[in-house]
């Protein structure tokens, strides 16, 4: 599986450097839409010295955390999404009879190499993260755990998007508004949302264990929302859950998968 | 094969063989028209109108061919409006740090989110070319450029009918969903919701011409992914989307001010508001409309002699 995901992985990338111009322009503008969201984060902390209740190194932690995540998750499912291109084109019932899972070859689906760039990005805000915080060994143990967990939680995440395009053939981008929606949510504290919104995203959609709930442990915080303090060690929990949830919705996705014969 | 190989005879009988795109209005009349009925457009009306009413008609066919995907801009609109939420409660905590940042209070800030948001479909703030691209890899380009109107000029119209679609199934959801959960600021004067809708249709045109250059881009590299990539880039930060372009620090503050990007959603969300005047701002967007317009006149003659129609 692994094996057939790297020749796929390889093939695509060879593809995309059949055009080299736009192939060094595509991993330039991905690295720089990414770099984006740090300049934003400097932006604002260059008018306040804290967000929500949390400073700069704080932030950066969370950024980093949630940005390696996602990015690992994005470079390796994140062409799940494409889904409905490929039912409407009817690619995807040549899919069904390659002999390879459909769910690989979706998400190696159009792999580019440019993804590189962004967990690089996210590793690098990170590191300056950790050189600014000192955190202690007793709770840093915490930091690849979570990292891990992320990459499952959005994965699933990933996968459940594209299942639901079994049924939203026509309106794919429903979808956004959960996978990059989560990455955009999780880079901030928890603390600068509402109530209810944290809430949701901690017991309905579990991205707060993408990073919020270790993060509190490894930044040694209490919660300020109040929430219980095993929650913190919960994540593989959550993880393991959403993943569930997500190799079901997709079964049960192409279970009900019909053709569009052309 | 050269365009102008497959040119018509009669462009290069008159000893134009440029054709008609860079000749202006008159010269796309002379029979042109006439000699095509499915455009509806009578020949013996006074060319102006015949002009205003083919643009018309094809703003329309834009709106209508958008239309048939509903779905899809609904699920742009529930999209928009997850972000722009997401995004105001950060812009809620950095104004409750520093209340009255950059002349804009609480409401203000979130606003100006919200916009931002709404302005994602008609202005195509992610990218979103014009589809012509994809006609010069494949050929189709052949067709454009024999039609009866100028490229740029059928193009521009097309994606007028199509912001106008994009403008009421995602502008105004997200719009109504802030104001519901947040509280928005709405201005209070009729001059000022109609200098913002002058102001909103600058800013599309705006966005036409800057993603016109980039879609002809594939004339000279064939794949224009990398170009639209960049523009992306440039376009969110540039235009305020990210953060709003007044709480910039100090040089960036003021280049970014004054680019193109700009036209595109500071400058409308500060007519909205009320933060801007009037005046200044409409010039500012038609000055950058006109350059852009003009720029994309210039690369098209130059396409014209540089494309190089793929396949059959």
């Amino acid at each position: 599986m692994v094996r057939t995901y790297a020749l796929l992985a390889w093939t695509w990338m060879r593809a995309s450097a059949q055009y080299p111009v736009s192939l060094a322009l595509l991993t330039l503008g991905s690295l720089a839409v990414n770099a984006l969201d740090i300049l934003a984060i400097w932006v604002i902390f260059s008018h306040t010295t804290t967000l929500g209740g949390f400073a700069l190194p704080e932030v950066m932690f969370l950024y980093g955390t949630a940005g390696v995540s996602f990015a690992v998750a994005d470079m390796l499912f994140g062409n799940v999404d494409r889904l409905s291109t490929h039912i409407r084109s009817g690619g995807f019932d040549i899919m069904l009879i390659r002999p390879a899972a459909a769910f690989l070859q979706m998400a190696v689906d159009r792999f580019n190499v440019q993804r590189f760039g962004r967990i690089t990005q996210a590793a690098v805000v990170l590191g300056l993260a950790l050189a600014g915080l000192e955190v202690p060994w007793s709770r840093a143990w915490m930091i690849p755990v979570m990292i891990v967990c992320g990459v499952v939680i959005f994965a699933s995440i990933f996968a459940i998007a594209g299942a639901t395009q079994f049924l939203l053939i026509n309106a794919p981008e429903v979808a956004n508004a959960f996978t990059y929606g989560g990455s955009s949510l999780t880079q901030y504290p928890l603390t600068v949302y509402g109530s209810e919104l944290v809430r949701a995203v901690t017991f309905v959609v579990p991205l707060a264990f993408v990073n919020w709930q270790p993060a509190l442990l490894v930044l040694g915080r209490d919660d300020p929302l109040g929430l219980p303090h095993w929650l913190r060690y919960a994540s593989p929990l959550a993880a393991v859950a959403l993943a569930t949830v997500a190799m079901l919705a997709w079964r049960a996705g192409i279970r009900r998968y019909r053709s569009t014969g052309s | 094969m050269s365009a102008e190989l497959r040119y018509p005879a009669k462009a290069t009988s008159r000893g134009r063989p440029r054709n008609q795109v860079a000749h202006g209005p008159r010269s796309r009349h002379d029979g042109t028209l006439v000699r095509n009925p499915p455009c509806a457009v009578a020949p013996a009306r006074a060319p102006g109108e015949a002009v205003f009413q083919l643009y018309a008609r094809i703003a329309w066919y834009g709106f209508r061919r958008y239309s048939a995907y509903r779905a899809a801009a609904l699920a742009g609109a529930f999209t928009n409006t997850v972000f722009g939420i997401l995004r105001a409660y950060v812009l809620i905590a950095l104004w409750q740090a520093r209340p009255g940042l950059a002349g804009y209070d609480v409401a203000d800030a979130v606003t100006f989110c919200f916009l931002t948001q709404a302005f994602i479909g008609p202005m195509q703030l992610f990218g979103g070319g014009l589809g012509m691209a994809e006609r010069i890899r494949s050929g189709d380009a052949a067709i454009d450029l024999l039609r009866p109107a100028s490229l740029q000029g059928w193009l521009l119209a097309d994606d007028l009918g199509r912001a106008l679609y994009l403008f009421l199934l995602r502008s105004i959801p997200p719009t109504i969903v802030g104001a519901l959960l947040f509280g928005l600021v709405f201005p209070s004067s009729a001059a000022t919701w109609a200098a913002f809708a002058v102001s909103m249709l600058l800013g599309i045109v705006v966005s036409f011409g800057l993603r016109y250059l980039v879609d002809l881009s594939a004339c000279w590299i064939l794949d224009d992914r990398g170009t639209a990539q960049v523009s992306l880039v440039l376009s969110l930060f540039f235009s305020g989307m990210v953060v709003p372009l007044n709480i910039m620090p100090g040089w960036l503050g003021t280049a970014t001010n004054a680019l193109p990007w700009a036209a595109m959603v500071q400058v409308p969300a500060d007519v909205f508001l009320g933060k801007i005047t009037v005046t200044d701002a409409l010039t500012f967007q038609a000055g950058w409309a006109a350059v852009t317009l003009a720029l994309g006149a210039v690369i098209t003659r130059a396409a014209r002699r540089k494309v190089v129609i793929q396949g059959g």
